[in-house]
Order: C-alpha cells, then sequence, then structure tokens
C-alpha cells in the first residue's frame, strides 16, 4: 500500500530521472535510514542472542573453545543449588512487586481526588526510582546495617537492640528486606504510571458519579479499575521477569551471599569470576524461555478475559470512527489536490 | 421528628466518616513520603559527621556543622569521581545525540512506509525490547572483544546506542499522532522524503526529543553493568563504577560512602525539579508498551 501519492513529474530521461523517481528516493531512504539501527541491532541483541543459544551446549570458558556436552547446562541450571535456590530467592521479589502494585494502586487512586500538595507527595515517592541502583544499594547496606539506620529507629520507638533481628544476616528475613528495597524504589514509578492512566479518564466521569451518589469504593470500582485494568495486568506478568533480574541492590548490599543470590547474581558471578560460560548461557535462554512464556500468557490473557468488555468495545468504536474520519479527510484532500492542480492547469 | 432525627445522625455519620477518611488519606500520604525519604535524608546527615562524630552519634542525630564539606571532597578525590562524571559526561551527550537520531529516523521509516518486511522489523525491535540488557552481556562481551572495543569509551557509547528500545518507543508513538497529510503536502511542494524527515518532522518532534532525553539520559547516567564490563582502566570509568569503588576499602566508612552517593544523586534531583512534568509524562507513555 503506498503511503504517499506518486508524484510522477514530467522530467528529463536517463539517471537524473531514475533518481528523482519516487521509487528510487523512497528505497534509498529507506535503506540509508535503516541501515545503522538494524546493524546494531543484529550485533548487539540477534548475534549475541544466537552465539548465547549455541554457547549453552558448550562448556566453555571466554577463551578456549570448550566441548560440546548437549544439554548437561540446561540440566545443571535446575539441579545446582545456588542457581534453584535464586529461583525460590525471586519468589521474594514477586510478592514484593505484588505489594509495590497494591500500594502503587491505593496511592495512584488517592492522587486522582483532589488532595493538597499532591505534587511533594509524589515527588517524593517517584524520586527514588530515579537513582541509580549503586547507590540504592549502598543507601540501604546502609540503612539495615547493625545498629544503624533501621535499628536506630526502631530503638526510638521503644525496641529493644537485642529483640531486631540482623536484617542482612538472618536467612529468615534477609530476603523480604532486600526485596523491600525494590518495592522502595519502583512503588513510585508504577504509582506515576497508574495515576497517567486514571487521568486519561474523562474527569467529568469522576464528577457524574458523585453527582449521581456513588462512594468511594465504587467510583473505585466502576470508573477507576476499568481504565487501569491492562496496566495492572501488565505490570504484574512483568513483575515476573522484573523479580529474575533484580541486580544491582543485592550485588552491591550482601553481593549474593547468605542465600541472596538473585538469579542475575548468579549468573554474573559464573559468567565472569568463574568464567563458566556455557553454563551462565543456559541460564540467559532457560530466563528469555521464561520471559517469552509471560509475553504469550499475556496476550492469550488480554484475548480472552477483555475480549467483549465494553470498555474495549467503546476504544474499537472510537478507533472506528478515527478512521472514518481520517478517510474522509484524506479523500478531501485528494479532491482539493486535484481540483488545485486542474486550476494550474 | 425519629425520622428526621434519625436523617441527621446519619448525616452526621457521614460527615465524621469523611472526616476519618481525610485524616487518614494524608497520615498515608505522609507517612509514605516519609518512608521513601528517610532513607535518603540519613544519608544526608551522616555524609556531613567528621569521622570522629559519624563514630560516637547515633546515625540519627544531626550533624554537628551542617558546613563540614570534607567528606564530600575527600569522596570525590578517592573515588576519582571527577573522572567519573566525565566520562559519563561524554558518554551521554554521544549516546543521546547519536541514539536520538537513529530512533527517530528508524520510527520515520517503520510508520510512514510499508515494504517488505517492515512488519518483521518492527517485531525485532519490539521482540528485543523483552530481553533483559544483562542476559546477553555475556556474548555481548565476546562481540565487543573481537571487534576491539573494550575499554574505549566509543565501544561503550556503540552498545549503549545498539540496546536503545524506548526512544524507538517513544518515537513510534509520537508519529503515530503526526498527521500524514503534512509530509503529503510537502512532498506535493517539491520536497523530497529526506526533507521532508530533516525540514518538517524533525522539528515537530521536540516534546518526544525531550522526553526520551530524559528517560534514556536518566538510563545512561545510572547504567553500572556494562560501563563495568566494557571499560575496565581504572581513567575510563564512569560515575556509578567510580561509586561502587566504595565497596572496598572504605566498606565501613559510611560517612564516606554517603557523601559520595549525595554527590550522585545531586545531578539527577537537579534535572527532576526542572522537569517533573516530563519525565512524569515519560512515564506514561512507557506504561502503554506492549
Amino acid at each position: 500500500m503506498a503511503e504517499y501519492p506518486l508524484t510522477a513529474k514530467a522530467e528529463p530521461s536517463g539517471f537524473r530521472k531514475f533518481i528523482r523517481a519516487d521509487r528510487t528516493q523512497r528505497a534509498l531512504l529507506i535503506i540509508s535510514f535503516m541501515f545503522v539501527p538494524l546493524a546494531l541491532l543484529l550485533m548487539f541483541t540477534y548475534i549475541p542472542f544466537g552465539k548465547m543459544v549455541q554457547f549453552s551446549f558448550y562448556n566453555r570458558n571466554y577463551l578456549s573453545e570448550g566441548t560440546f556436552v548437549g544439554i548437561q547446562n540446561y540440566i545443571e541450571v535446575f539441579k545446582r543449588d545456588d542457581i534453584f535456590g535464586s529461583l525460590i530467592v525471586s519468589v521474594y521479589y514477586m510478592g514484593g512487586a505484588v505489594v509495590q502494585l497494591v500500594l502503587a494502586l491505593f496511592f495512584a487512586s488517592l492522587m486522582v481526588f483532589k488532595v493538597k500538595g499532591e505534587g511533594i507527595y509524589k515527588a517524593c515517592m517517584f524520586f527514588p526510582y530515579l537513582i541509580c541502583g549503586i547507590a540504592v544499594g549502598f543507601i540501604f547496606k546502609f540503612f539495615y546495617a547493625r545498629g544503624f539506620v533501621l535499628d536506630s529507629i526502631l530503638q526510638f520507638f521503644g525496641m529493644e537492640l537485642e529483640n531486631i533481628p540482623y536484617w542482612l544476616q538472618d536467612q529468615k528475613i534477609n530476603n523480604i528486606a532486600l526485596a523491600a528495597t525494590s518495592v522502595w524504589r519502583y512503588m513510585g514509578q508504577n504509582m506515576v504510571m497508574f495515576l497517567g492512566a486514571m487521568m486519561s479518564v474523562d474527569s467529568d466521569l469522576y464528577e457524574a458519579a458523585e453527582l449521581d451518589g456513588a462512594n468511594r469504593w465504587q467510583q473505585f470500582r466502576y470508573i477507576i479499575m476499568p481504565s487501569i485494568r491492562t496496566i495492572i495486568v501488565l505490570n504484574l506478568i512483568l513483575s515476573i521477569s522484573g523479580s529474575l533480574s533484580a541486580f544491582e541492590p543485592p550485588y552491591v548490599i550482601t553481593n549474593g551471599t547468605m542465600g541472596t543470590g538473585t538469579y542475575f547474581v548468579i549468573m554474573n558471578r559464573l559468567a565472569h569470576e568463574n568464567q563458566k560460560v556455557g553454563l551462565a548461557c543456559a541460564m540467559a535462554i532457560v530466563l528469555l524461555v521464561i520471559i517469552i512464556l509471560c509475553t504469550v500468557a499475556q496476550k492469550i490473557f488480554f484475548k480472552y478475559f477483555f475480549k467483549d468488555n465494553e470498555e474495549d468495545a467503546i476504544m474499537k468504536e472510537e478507533d472506528r470512527r478515527r478512521r472514518q474520519q481520517l478517510k474522509e479527510r484524506k479523500k478531501a484532500a485528494r479532491a482539493a489536490r486535484k481540483a488545485a492542480k486542474e486550476a494550474a492547469r | 421528628m425519629a425520622v428526621t432525627s434519625q436523617a441527621v445522625q446519619a448525616k452526621n455519620d457521614l460527615r465524621i466518616g469523611d472526616k476519618i477518611f481525610t485524616f487518614l488519606k494524608y497520615f498515608l500520604l505522609i507517612l509514605f513520603s516519609a518512608i521513601a525519604l528517610i532513607p535518603v535524608s540519613v544519608c544526608v546527615l551522616t555524609a556531613f559527621k567528621t569521622t570522629e562524630e559519624y563514630n560516637t552519634t547515633n546515625v540519627l542525630t544531626p550533624p554537628e556543622n551542617w558546613l563540614n564539606f570534607d567528606n564530600f571532597v575527600t569522596a570525590f578525590e578517592r573515588a576519582n569521581m571527577l573522572r567519573g562524571f566525565l566520562n559519563t559526561g561524554i558518554a551521554l551527550v554521544f549516546v543521546l545525540l547519536f541514539s536520538i537520531l537513529i530512533s527517530s529516523m528508524l520510527a520515520y521509516v517503520l510508520n510512514r512506509f510499508r515494504f517488505p518486511g517492515s512488519g518483521l522489523i518492527h517485531n525485532l525491535f519490539m521482540f528485543a525490547s523483552l530481553i533483559p540488557g544483562i542476559a546477553t552481556q555475556v556474548t555481548v562481551y565476546q562481540i565487543m572483544f573481537s571487534l576491539g572495543l573494550i575499554n574505549h569509551l566509543y565501544g561503550y557509547i556503540l552498545v549503549l546506542c545498539g540496546t536503545d528500545i524506548i526512544s524507538i518507543y517513544i518515537f513510534l508513538q509520537f508519529f503515530e499522532n503526526l498527521p500524514r497529510a503534512l509530509d503529503e503536502s510537502a512532498i506535493l511542494d517539491g520536497c523530497t522524503y529526506f526533507g521532508v524527515f530533516f525540514k518538517i518532522l524533525l522539528p515537530l518532534l521536540k516534546p518526544a526529543i525531550v522526553t526520551s532525553c530524559l528517560l534514556k539520559g536518566v538510563s545512561v547516567y545510572n547504567e553500572y553493568y556494562m560501563s563495568n564490563l566494557y571499560l575496565q582502566s581504572s581513567d575510563l570509568k564512569t560515575i556509578s563504577v567510580a561509586l561502587y569503588t566504595f565497596t572496598g576499602p572504605y566498606g565501613n566508612q559510611y560517612n564516606y560512602i554517603c557523601a559520595g552517593v549525595i554527590i550522585t544523586i545531586i545531578p539527577i534531583l537537579i534535572l527532576f525539579l526542572f522537569f517533573q512534568k516530563e519525565v512524569y509524562s515519560g512515564m506514561a507513555a512507557g506504561a502503554v508498551k506492549g
């Protein structure tokens, strides 16, 4: 389908004609504009991806070619205690992600209604998202260290130091403490995202609902919820890959010791410290498979659960109308151009 | 009589309920804002303390002298943060220029033209956004090594440009809302396709450029993993790698570490204060993804 009208002008023949022809121009543009990004994409995403698949069947390090070991690496991914442990650790982060979503949703729906000083709360809660992961790591290493920030605060509220657990050493709670850092970091960002989606709802709707006597819960349930359902599900699914990819804070705070190694921390250690490149590649492939499965699940979920709801129907209707308008406008423009050409003649 | 008093009672209940709700609302908002701020503000307190003060006082007590910048100076010098800022700054400028140019061009082609394979290319880019950056670095390292790009700032810049899906996504969305009639009339006026992009569309992309500069800028500034991997010599360290050096010999000198942390946060804080609205709308743009 041609997007542009073919502007065939009467031009001198030969090479100049060829260069000025619409088709040539178009091809030139497409090739020259796409060459660099495509080359980069191949070089830094798809070739490494292909190599990763290949390496995952070898027992090798960075320099040697290694030997072909079949699916041995994949078996090891599921058998090794440290890798299996990191999968368990990621469950904590997933739990954290759920808490974070609920909190974000709660605060976003508070802020949709009139709140004094909204900007300040929003900025305070959002800012942690912009701090670099290494700094977040240090901030919380300090925060959780024995006798430091958190312990002092709890002592201030009357707790005895002996009753306070070692936040980073006690294996029962250290993963909860670490997952809490990612809640701290991402909650505000989630909230801003939700708030953006809620704001896109026509504000008349809230007013109308209030006039009709809808209470806050009803407003939440029937106006806010439908507008952000898609984002919630999307975020829930993203949190699965997100919890497997948690890296910098645990890397700085505990360096994965005492049972706090997340998937990436372990992978980083295997690849760059132990030089088990084949195994690390197999880990990466397993992670990718999980992510692909999540994406497919998301697509299916949206297809079957949100299929015939009203909101979608409205959206489709709007879409249809917009397309219709566009078509008409195009037609009008074409007619106008024709008329102009005729007039010029 | 009884009925009216009941109604009044109900109304009063409602008012009390409203008051409790309002109280709870502000209480929770303030509480969570405080929770968000406390970890960072304690760092600020600690950064101003002398080593002796740090060793003897409680972490929550404010420093004696709020103008004691010694720790900042020490942290800045010991971690060689000047070099870090310089390297990050250079990388930032080139990554932003280059990646904005190539991703807007790509988005133009993908949005305005249909050609064999355009759908496939679109999907290739979208699929790439699903792959978490750290996962592929094991083999990207090999490629970088064989191309001789390790320990060069330009190699690092190239990697950061190559894994830039956010900007492409933002530009694609923006093009969607730019009417095609604009291009068409320019073509009719004798403009070439290149002219349409550079003279007409690029200036109109300004809001999208601001958004992707902010998002990309923050992610480059905060990037640790790749700079640690690809910039190993000490005079090529970026700011986050410089900060990471505090894990070593000063592992427990938190007054220095906190000063270092605060130094790295300040530029981002200033940026955030100036561009709050744009940052928020950038977040919203990212939200529609998928």
